[in-house]
């Protein structure tokens, strides 16, 4: 167990890319931090700098009140845990989870206690003898876990170690995940570009765009507290409606904003109602209709002039805006509805997206 | 749906039938020719059914030699060919194995040179390059010995290409897993590497075998002591007599018994030979 610490590290490829630019943060000891960022923002970068299988450019990574810039990845005390999981094909699981003990050194004997005792808490107990290759997905998912475990690390890496499930065992691997980690109280960094599984793992979350860091904390704290419109948009599905203050109808309800500014709003923050009382209305028409069972999303066209702000990830079409209402009951499309989103619940940016302006 | 193809599975198989027996036929032809006696062979009838001297040819053949032509057995010119044909063979893979591991998983300076240059000897086989390599051989007082029989062929650029597309497929993580788990290079080489390997070394190995095996111009270069001949070469020379008659019988059983080993070696092996040259799951 340990606390991990990143001091200006930066990464710079030999073609001049720079890849990481300048990431300061700090893991506590026995924390669960996960990175997240859409792909190609540099989080497996950084991901696999701590575990030493990538050189460092500049700055300290310090795991445990050591420098280990220069340490090799096996004298790192760290274990990782890949996305294609790198089990060794020829060797059996229990061999795939004894072979890094064995390389340093350990007695059989203390082997066989850890590696049994990965496989209870992993119920691989039934498959010691088989080799990789005749167990299922989430199986081998478990092996790779177990092959961390069994070091006894002071940290564990994960680099999208659920991408390769199908969707309902990656969910049961992410609570089982979670569990583990309570239970083992090692300090992680998990590497992911879902945003579900980052807000659902996470202690501390780290929102990373184009190699630097866009906003660290908590993950509600996040999802209430976008501190950019990249955050905003990225974490939370469907994403923030992101909307352009001008001179339109939104400058009019909202006194103090000034012109240029972003108005966010979460779409599960509107009501349908005829009521503005104290908010933003408002008036769509409906264009699609999302049912999902014990909610629904609308999609809305503003008037032609106000366009929505493109947002890093994109995911709005512009002018469109997304309301979520609970249940099932929904207004037929090509019907006119007014969304009222109330005042302690909107998000306000600079004009660049950069800074949060608090109202 | 019953199939109703008890006709139509016929006319294939006596094709193939047909094949085997075109195939088949001179092997059977040279097993009957040396159970007979050489007097029956030279008049140009001989039978095709197996004669009654099988014993006394093939002993003589391989252990004792016979008098007139064949000064050694046939026994040690197999022994000298199976020495060369293993020697060849595992000395490319050895040799091919590795300088595949050090293009594939190590970067260094020149390292497309290095791979170039092994590839484009592939242009350069023994046969080009006889004489400076006879040179070579002879300036290091190689020639009628084993070594020298075996090292100028064991270079393998096609060995090295293979094992190198293999090692391309290998994930990096693994390598990167390896690294974590506390194994160097050599380690890594040994402990998972080879082991993934065996499939293609054993396919290799038959392959190699086979060509150490048949070398030709090579040994008859470089052999000049009778108890240095191989195998194939041995053939060559019982049939190739002045004056006097050849021993058909005798020929005819060394060239059953030069087939013996790479058949023996293709049979044992062909299930790993077969999955080293289709598998694909690593």
């Amino acid at each position: 167990m340990a606390r991990v610490a990143l001091r200006n590290v930066t990464k710079i490829y030999p073609g001049g890319f720079q890849a990481i630019k300048g990431i300061d943060f700090e893991v506590g000891d026995g924390q669960f931090c996960v990175l997240v960022g859409p792909s190609g923002c540099g989080k497996s970068t950084l991901l696999r700098m701590v575990a030493g299988l990538e050189t460092i450019t500049g700055g300290d990574i310090d795991i445990g009140g050591r420098i280990v810039n220069q340490v090799e990845p096996a004298d790192r005390d760290i274990a990782m845990v890949f996305q294609n999981y790198a089990l060794y094909p020829h060797m059996s699981v229990y061999n795939n989870m004894a072979y890094g003990l064995r390389n340093r050194g350990m007695g059989e004997a203390e082997i066989k206690t850890r590696v049994e005792e990965a496989a209870r808490i992993l119920e691989l107990g039934a498959m010691l003898q088989r080799k990789p290759g005749q167990l299922s997905g989430g199986q081998r998912q478990r092996v790779a876990m177990g092959r961390a475990i069994v070091r006894q690390p002071k940290v564990f890496l994960f680099d999208e170690p659920l991408s390769n499930l199908d969707a309902k065992l990656r969910i049961a691997m992410r609570v089982e995940i979670r569990k583990l980690q309570r239970r083992l109280k090692t300090t992680s960094i998990y590497v992911t570009h879902d945003q579900l599984e980052a807000m659902t793992l996470a202690d501390m979350l780290v929102v990373m765009n184009s190699g630097q860091v866009e906003q660290i904390g908590n993950p509600l704290d996040i999802y209430q507290k976008p501190a950019t419109t990249f955050v905003a948009s990225f974490i939370g599905a469907p994403p923030m409606n992101l909307l352009p203050i001008r001179s339109d109808g939104i400058k009019a309800q909202l006194p103090g904003a000034t012109d240029g500014g972003i108005l966010g709003i979460r779409p599960e923050d509107f009501v349908v109602s005829n009521d503005a009382g104290k908010g933003v209305a408002f008036d769509l028409t409906v264009e699609a209709i999302e049912r999902v069972g014990a909610e629904t999303f609308i999609y809305g066209a503003r008037e032609r002039e106000a366009q929505a702000v493109t947002a890093t990830p994109g995911e709005l079409p512009s002018g469109e805006v997304i309301v979520r209402i609970p249940g099932a009951e929904a207004p037929g499309i090509g019907q006119r509805i007014r969304a009222v989103a109330p005042r302690d619940r909107l998000h306000l940016f600079s004009a660049d997206g950069r800074k949060r302006i608090d109202l | 749906m019953v199939e109703h193809r008890r006709f139509g599975n016929l006319l294939p198989h006596v094709i193939l039938l047909i094949g085997v027996a075109i195939v088949a036929f001179p092997v059977y032809l040279a097993v009957i020719a040396s159970t007979h006696d050489n007097a029956v062979i030279a008049n140009g009838q001989m039978p095709l059914y197996p004669g009654s001297h099988a014993l006394e040819t093939y002993w003589n053949t391989l252990v004792s030699g016979t008098g007139k032509t064949t000064r050694q057995p046939v026994g040690t010119m197999m022994l000298n060919s199976l020495i060369m044909a293993l020697g060849i063979a595992g000395g490319k893979i050895a040799i091919s194995i590795i300088s595949a591991y050090a293009i594939v998983f190590f970067s260094f300076p020149f390292r497309m040179t290095a791979f170039w240059t092994i590839f484009i000897t592939l242009m350069l086989p023994v046969e080009v390059r006889i004489f400076p390599t006879y040179k070579i051989t002879s300036d290091l007082h190689l020639l009628d010995s084993y070594a020298g029989l075996i090292l100028p062929l064991i270079a393998s650029a096609t060995a090295t290409l293979l094992f190198r597309q293999f090692f391309m497929t290998v994930p990096k993580e693994l390598v990167e897993a390896s690294k974590i788990d506390g194994a160097g290079p050599i380690r890594f080489f040994w402990d998972t590497l080879l082991p993934l390997s065996v499939t293609n070394i054993a396919a290799l190995f038959v392959i190699l075998f086979i060509y150490g095996w048949n070398q030709y111009l090579w040994p008859l270069l470089i052999t000049t002591r009778d108890d240095m001949q191989t195998i194939v070469i041995g053939i060559k020379k019982i049939i190739d007599v002045k004056d006097a008659l050849t021993e058909w019988q005798v020929a005819m059983a060394t060239a059953v018994l030069a087939m013996l080993p790479p058949v023996a070696v293709v049979v044992l092996m062909q299930r790993l030979f077969v999955k080293g040259l289709i598998e694909t799951e690593k």
